[in-house]
């Protein structure tokens, strides 16, 4: 019997998560919400991490009903993700380490997400789509290592949605994402907006600077004769909708042709965005048209959590992964290939 | 014409044998994907199956082998095209080198696709999904021809940003499906730059493409 300690904080949201041996004791986590119009800044953001921490490491023992005593290791997110918050949190798990005498294990924070996802899906060995704030990869295990086969070549699915948020002003409560999934299914219009896919990989900073444009007309072009009239404006619903309806498409094609290139039948969709319902809806008609099978999880795991970088910590620590004291440091890179996988994912060809 | 049986469902169509004017042919259907809107579905499918018939005219009229267009169909979607009834896929074949650790042969496969890379972008033809599935090995009395196939996602581009990306997929598709043989990629740019005579700035540009790749920061 392994037990396990997670924290999780690398961008807004700040978690702790207790596992034993693939059951989830706790998780708890508190997320750093922003006004509308603006985004989390990193200095700001490691402020609530250091204000909340201790606060939620104290409900998550509560909860678990574990005593300190069992916990085995402690384990935290040591990238990628922003440095101040990851920081913050890497100083909170050394510190309780120290305290508690525990063994400290670093861990990757978008490994983390798929081997949550597996554990949670049963999924065996499938083609990975990891869509967050900061990440847009497309992932299949081969020969030791979780590969990329597809990524953004700019900014990350997630960043081009909080970014329209922004500039349509709307709620960061719970999350802009969650604001944009709402007002999409209220849209019925659909305005065409590039589609950029190259390959497995694909790009979306074309589409967010002409969505600026449909949204914001007087903004892009301030020379303009005639006043665009508000009545003429597309509606956030109808812009929300196209945004969605193009950038959702655009990933579960590269999926898709992953999935062609490797021969896989499983998709698990994993990250923040992975959450969105009209993405797991697309995604799952996609597998029907090919007899494969969709993988996906709610808030509860998609989300930044504890339980994650627990969970991987657990896999890690109990194939024989051990680290040193100066070795426990953060890094803001962290790609997902660099991990060598040492616990069983599926048997290499 | 008639089809017969299914062959395989790619990312993007069914392919199908079938028969064009008595000769055995290829039929790719782009199949309606039900997951995207229909107004978007149309638009990409139609432009997917002009980009595809465009470059491979381009392709023949530079000499480069392609497989041949016999009939384009856009109402039932489909593509009538040449067979390539032996041929496998080039991932399969350095599979197979690999295990037989045959490098020589390697080495000539990776001259030969770096070879065809810089025919297309001194063209200014980009592939747009350069993978190992999508080039295949034709055998012939002589040993063989790399055939590269699936050109809806081609474009025409004089830039070298294009190019670079276009470098970029490659690379990396090579280093995801092929992680054991790490110096592939580099073993075609030798035989790129030769027939790429503009390849220092495309080159120029594709490092830029990779360095911006991995400085984003990765923010979960």
């Amino acid at each position: 019997m392994v037990i396990t300690l997670g924290f999780e904080g690398s961008a807004n949201k700040i978690g702790v998560g207790i596992i034993r041996d693939g059951k989830v004791l706790a998780n708890v986590r508190k997320t750093y919400v922003t006004p509308p119009g603006f985004g989390f800044l990193p200095k700001e953001t490691a402020e609530h991490h250091r204000e909340k921490i201790l606060g939620i490491l104290k409900e998550a023992l509560e909860v678990s009903k574990v005593e300190i005593k069992d916990i085995d290791v402690i384990c935290y997110t040591k990238g990628p993700g922003m440095a101040p918050p990851l920081l913050t949190v890497a100083i909170a798990a050394r510190t309780i380490a120290q305290v508690w005498n525990k063994p400290i294990l670093g861990v990757n924070h978008c490994i983390g997400h798929i081997e949550m996802g597996r554990l949670i899906t049963k999924a065996k060995n499938p083609t990975v789509l990891y869509v967050s704030g900061g990440n847009t990869q497309v992932i299949a295990y081969s020969n030791r290592k979780y590969r990329i086969f597809g990524e953004t070549i700019d900014i990350a699915v997630g960043n081009c949605l909080d970014r329209f948020a922004r500039i349509i002003k709307i709620s960061n409560d719970p999350s802009p994402g969650y604001n944009i999934e709402q007002l999409a299914k209220k849209g019925t219009k659909y305005y065409p907006l590039p589609y950029s896919v190259k390959g497995m990989d694909i790009s979306f900073s074309g589409i967010l600077s002409e969505i600026e444009k449909k949204a914001l007309p007087h903004k892009a072009n301030k020379n303009r004769k005639k006043k665009v009239e508000d009545e003429e404006l597309p509606s956030h619903e109808d812009l929300c909708f196209s945004l969605q309806e193009t950038i959702f498409a655009m990933l579960v094609e590269i999926t898709e042709r992953a999935m062609a290139h490797c021969g896989s039948h499983e998709v698990l969709i994993v990250g923040g965005v992975g959450c969105n319902e009209r993405l797991q809806e697309m995604m799952g008609i996609m597998c029907k048209e090919r007899n494969a099978k969709l993988f996906a999880t709610d808030e509860r795991f998609c989300i930044d959590n504890g339980i994650m970088i627990a969970h991987a910590g657990w896999e890690m620590f109990t194939t024989g992964t051990r680290m040193k004291w100066d070795e426990a440091t953060i890094t803001q890179r962290y790609r997902t290939d660099d991990v060598e996988v040492t616990w069983d994912v599926a048997s290499d060809e | 014409m008639s089809e017969i049986a299914i062959i395989k469902q790619g990312a993007e169509a069914k392919l199908y044998k079938g028969v064009w004017n008595g000769n055995e042919c290829l039929v790719k259907e782009r199949f309606v994907k039900n997951y995207r809107l229909p107004e978007l579905d149309k638009t990409l499918t139609k432009s997917r199956i002009k980009a595809e018939q465009k470059t491979i005219k381009r392709c023949e009229d530079q000499g480069i082998k392609v497989p041949k267009l016999f009939h384009v169909d856009f109402n039932e979607r489909k593509v009538y095209m040449e067979y390539f009834l032996k041929a496998i896929t080039a991932k399969e074949y350095i599979f197979r080198l690999e295990k037989s650790s045959d490098n020589n042969a390697l080495d000539l496969l990776c001259s030969k696709i770096g070879s065809i890379v810089g025919k297309f972008h001194v063209n200014n033809i980009i592939h747009g999904d350069l993978t190992t599935s999508n080039m295949l090995i034709n055998f012939n009395d002589d040993g063989y021809d790399v055939i590269f196939i699936d050109f809806g996602l081609s474009s025409y581009s004089a830039g070298h940003e294009d190019k670079g990306v276009d470098l970029y997929v490659l690379e990396r598709s090579l280093i995801s499906t092929h992680s054991s043989l790490p110096e592939l990629f580099e073993k075609m740019l030798i035989s790129y730059k030769e027939t790429n005579t503009l390849s220092t700035e495309t080159i120029k540009r594709f490092e830029e493409v990779r360095a911006r790749g991995r400085k984003r920061t990765m923010v979960g």
